[in-house]
């Protein structure tokens, strides 16, 4: 087939066009397959129940991820280590405790409230109350002052201060 | 008392700052171990030279030992293993353990052939399931146990010979005696 050919009849390129797409869409999405985790055991409705444990507990080794998210060495024993208790029909309360035994508070992804977590939990809550109190403090204050205590309007000024930069000359 | 209101805002960053500075300091991979003062986990593993033999916390009762986690494919393992090496030779009467974590045996062997072997036998964990027990999540990790079965001490990382000369000798001579 010679090129003017073609020319002529656009449409015949359509299915070598169109498979070039297929083939380009399938090399990608192949590896986006092989890339999600591979369910290690047949069973999704447990597969789910680590998941979901999983979820709850801070990778050590990488700390802004749960375990179920990263894939540290560390973080894949760890779902097998929950995966395995779930079989022998631990339930997660138990789980969550073997976990904070051995590597204490900080696998939690939820601190629990304690002494040393208060801050943790009422500082925000603090911080804005008293934001929120010197806000008003400070208003209340302001409108008993009498109307001379502030500066006058900056009306006047502004206007002066703009004439000169509309009167620049163009570029 | 209005003339200094200027200086609160410099207030509030010297607060602000020094909070920060604090937190700069803190290292957040030291993650502080909820085993320290509890009794060190149950185990009975084979050793790294003797697979036949095994080694099991109440073997080790009566005794104040040292548990060093260590592996092949651990970089800072290397980086602390001349220290141990010192160490070891230096201290006879301290019991130094290691803990081969998740290595291939020939590896573990390999390695302690050509960095020398400070320790008095090493237990091998192939699937890491004593790590867990032991809350290790990155090795080097370091145990002071006491006679009765006690974690006393857990230092994570490699250790310096500063920290095994001002730390962990004077612990363990003190627990010894």
């Amino acid at each position: 087939m010679n090129p003017a050919d073609v020319g002529q009849r656009p449409w015949r390129r359509l299915p070598v066009l169109l498979s070039l797409v297929l083939t380009l869409l399938m090399a990608v999405a192949v590896p986006a397959w092989a890339g999600e985790a591979a369910p290690a055991s047949e069973d999704p409705a447990l597969e789910k129940r680590v998941m979901a444990i999983a979820a709850e507990l801070r990778c050590l080794v990488c700390q802004n991820q749960t375990i179920a998210d990263s894939h540290a060495e560390l973080a894949i024993d760890l779902r097998n280590q929950v995966r395995d208790m779930l079989r022998k029909g631990q339930s997660q309360e138990e789980i969550v405790a073997y976990m904070t035994a051995r590597y204490g508070d900080f696998v939690l992804y939820r601190p629990p409230l304690k002494e040393s977590t208060a801050m943790l939990w009422f500082g925000p809550a603090l911080l804005l109350i008293g934001g929120v109190v010197g806000l008003v403090v400070v208003l209340r204050r302001r409108a008993r002052l009498p109307d001379d205590s502030f500066e006058p309007d900056e009306l006047d000024l502004t206007e002066e201060a703009s004439a000169p930069r509309s009167a620049r000359p163009a570029p | 008392m209005k003339s200094l209101k200027f200086l609160l805002p410099l207030g509030l960053f010297v607060v602000l700052a020094l909070f920060l500075g604090a937190g700069l300091k803190l290292n957040p991979r030291e993650v502080p171990s909820p085993l320290i003062g509890k009794p060190a986990p149950e185990f009975k593993l084979a050793l790294l030279h003797e697979p036949e033999r095994t080694v099991s916390r109440q073997d080790l009762l009566g005794k104040v030992w040292i548990l060093n986690v260590w592996a092949s494919w651990c970089v800072a393992c290397r980086e602390e293993h001349p220290d141990w090496v010192a160490f070891a030779r230096a201290n006879n009467s301290v019991l130094i353990y290691g803990l081969n974590y998740k290595d291939k045996r020939p590896d573990g062997l390999g390695w302690l052939q050509r960095l020398g072997n400070p320790y008095q036998a090493s237990l091998y964990d192939l699937d890491g399931r004593l790590g867990i027990d032991f809350g290790v999540y990155g090795v080097p990790e370091t145990f002071v146990i006491d006679r009765q079965g006690v974690i006393r001490y857990k230092h994570i990382g490699p250790v310096t010979a500063e920290v095994l000369r001002d730390k962990i000798a004077p612990l363990v001579k003190s627990l010894q005696t």
